[in-house]
């Protein structure tokens, strides 16, 4: 369990994910991806991805939780599914503007 | 968050394809060479011990690299307008050094050494290189300032606007990430001193958009880059769409089928201008845009859909849309506040204030203006109609918005007032056609002197965009009884008889 904050950035422990903190919540979550909490530091050779957490993250997309309080932005796509206390994320609908520049 | 995410993103994506092409030289650079090469300057930028990397030229390659390397080196970037004059560009870099400078082979050239900036003309960035091989990590402080644009000065000495990295990436994350097609073009041409210079980088590195660069503007040069790199997309300034149109005077088209869409904004859209280019394009979409320096570019947006309504319809209030700028992006909110700061509703006039997360509303050396609440006040004036569409009446204060420039008429009035025959004289912005708003100047005058010979005057001392068009001669200028010019009595007179 740990607090995140906004700009940070984590990287998955067992695939490739990578993503930065859009917003966060106050208080501790354990945030996931692959079944395996996330950190600063990476990869760890000896675990792999939890098939219930397995459906992959795509570089580009904004995931959020249920509340809507928690947004990542996948910055490195992997294997894993990222999850917050258990629940995987959902990949945000965005809205799409016309060009503007 | 650091901008240069954006970048690493797009080098991991789409590394091969072309991220920027220079129009005037034909040479282009990828993603995964701009990512390269922002990371080995960030090292230099790093060693240099700069507090600032400022950029004083034209668009071209080195424009994107310097902007990255800044922020992956956590110093700010710092375009400077390259019309200024010497003097004004050396007062400038004295608020921002010790500074890393990056010029025209020319300027550099004539530069004197100082032992506070380190200076670098195009070529002579790209040869430079770091002394150690090791490789700057980026800081992901959101508070950390990516960008620090000079405004023009029109109270006084030029702001240095703030752009934080949170400020930045938020607005860029308003767009979807890599979602142009390998086929994608975005025409640049506003200079890179400007935040839709900017604000057009980030967005198409975001988007994984190629970017043609356009360093200097000229209408039919403009239609046949847009012609030769297919073009598909593009930002102009009113005059810079007004001109096109002039220089199409006769044809039914354009001409220019790729041109999915062009957005403009930067000052009043003459509406036979916009009319006009809705027919010469008929396949583009067009976007009005509204936004500030102080607001990461855009905030509002009048879109192609309320484009083509307001063209067709006989409804005035539908036909008036075109005059809008639209409703505010995802994430802003607008207010209309009177001079006591009470909200007004809708369809009153009033100063406009933003909020939103792209909001900087700082300045470096004055702080913040955005209140306790996030409101911040643009100093521009308008109202928002029932429905929510915003309509600017120009600047709160009386800057003249000529072609996208904010001139100040203190300074042109000051020195019309230098001239040996002028006792007083007042400047005002008159519409006009070509450049939104023009320099008209009301002169009291001690002895008989001609229009001719009080424009050389100005010519002689200030940038020719300063140069009055009209000059009347007033037997009194209108003052209030607290001694203060009244300008709208001025104007008036310039609207009433051209």
């Amino acid at each position: 369990m740990a607090s995140l904050a906004t700009g940070q950035r984590l990287k998955s422990a067992v695939c490739n994910t990578e993503i930065m903190v859009i917003s966060a919540p106050d208080g501790d979550l354990e945030l996931t991806c692959g079944g395996v909490p996330m950190g600063s530091d990476g990869s760890n050779e000896s675990g792999t991805v939890d098939p219930n957490y397995a459906n992959g993250t795509t570089i580009g997309k904004r995931y959020i939780n249920e509340d809507g309080d928690l947004e990542l932005l996948c910055v490195k796509p992997g294997d894993g599914s990222l999850a917050v206390n258990g629940t995987e994320l959902k990949i945000k609908e965005s809205k799409k503007l016309p060009k503007t520049d | 968050m650091n901008i240069a995410l954006f970048l690493e993103m797009a080098a991991e994506a789409r590394g091969g394809r072309v991220a920027f092409k220079d129009a005037l030289t034909g040479e282009s650079i990828s993603f995964a060479g701009l990512y390269k090469a922002a990371q080995a300057k960030s090292q230099v930028l790093h060693e240099s011990g700069a507090s600032h990397c400022a950029l004083i030229d034209t668009s071209n390659l080195t424009i994107p690299v310097a902007l990255f390397a800044s922020g992956w080196a956590g110093i700010p970037y710092v375009p400077i307008n390259y019309r200024l004059t010497s003097e004004e560009i050396d007062a400038l870099i004295d608020r921002v050094k010790p500074a890393f400078v990056v010029t025209d082979a020319e300027r550099r050239e004539a530069w004197t050494d100082r032992s506070d900036l380190i200076v670098h003309d195009r070529q002579s960035f790209r040869e430079v290189h770091a002394k150690s091989e090791d490789v700057a990590h980026w800081s992901m402080d959101p508070e950390g300032v990516a960008v620090v644009l000079f405004t023009s000065g029109t109270t006084g000495a030029p702001k240095a606007a703030i752009m934080r990295h949170r400020h930045l990436v938020s607005y860029t994350l308003m767009m979807e990430f890599d979602s142009a097609e390998e086929d994608e073009a975005a025409l640049v041409t506003v200079p890179p001193y400007h935040i839709a210079g900017i604000a057009a980088i980030l967005t198409s590195v975001y988007q994984c958009r190629r970017v043609v660069q356009l360093a200097t503007f000229e209408p039919d040069n403009w239609l046949k880059v847009a012609r030769e790199e297919g073009v598909t997309s593009t930002f102009v300034v009113p005059t810079m769409l007004s001109r096109i149109v002039d220089s199409l005077e006769g044809q039914r088209s354009a001409d220019l089928p790729n041109l999915q869409a062009i957005s403009y904004g930067g000052g009043k859209m003459p509406l036979n201008v916009i009319r006009r280019a809705m027919e010469l394009f008929p396949d583009t979409e067009f976007t009005n845009a509204y936004g500030l320096t102080e607001t990461s570019s855009t905030i509002t947006l009048l879109g192609p859909e309320e484009h083509r309504t307001a063209l067709a319809s006989i409804d005035p209030t539908t036909q008036k849309r075109l005059m809008s700028v639209g409703l505010p992006v995802p994430g802003v909110e607008i207010a209309i506040r009177d001079d006591k700061g009470r909200d007004l509703p809708t369809n009153v006039h009033g100063e406009i204030f933003v909020r939103g997360e792209q909001v900087s509303g700082e300045y470096e050396g004055i702080g913040s203006r955005v209140d306790e609440d996030g409101w911040f006040p643009t100093r521009d004036a308008g109202y928002v109609d029932d429905d929510g569409f915003l309509f600017l009446d120009g600047r709160a204060d009386d800057v003249i918005v000529r072609g996208g420039e904010n001139l100040s008429p203190g300074e042109i009035e000051d020195v019309l007032r230098e001239h040996e025959c002028v006792h007083d004289a007042a400047v005002v912005g008159m519409p006009s056609q070509e450049w939104g708003e023009a320099v008209a100047a009301a002169v009291e005058v001690s002895r008989e002197v001609s229009v001719e010979a009080l424009q050389m005057w100005v010519r002689e001392h200030m940038r020719s965009s300063r140069v009055p068009e009209k000059i009347q001669f007033w037997d009194e200028l209108p003052y209030n009884e607290t001694g203060k010019l009244l300008r709208r009595v001025v104007k008036a007179a310039f609207v009433d008889s051209p």
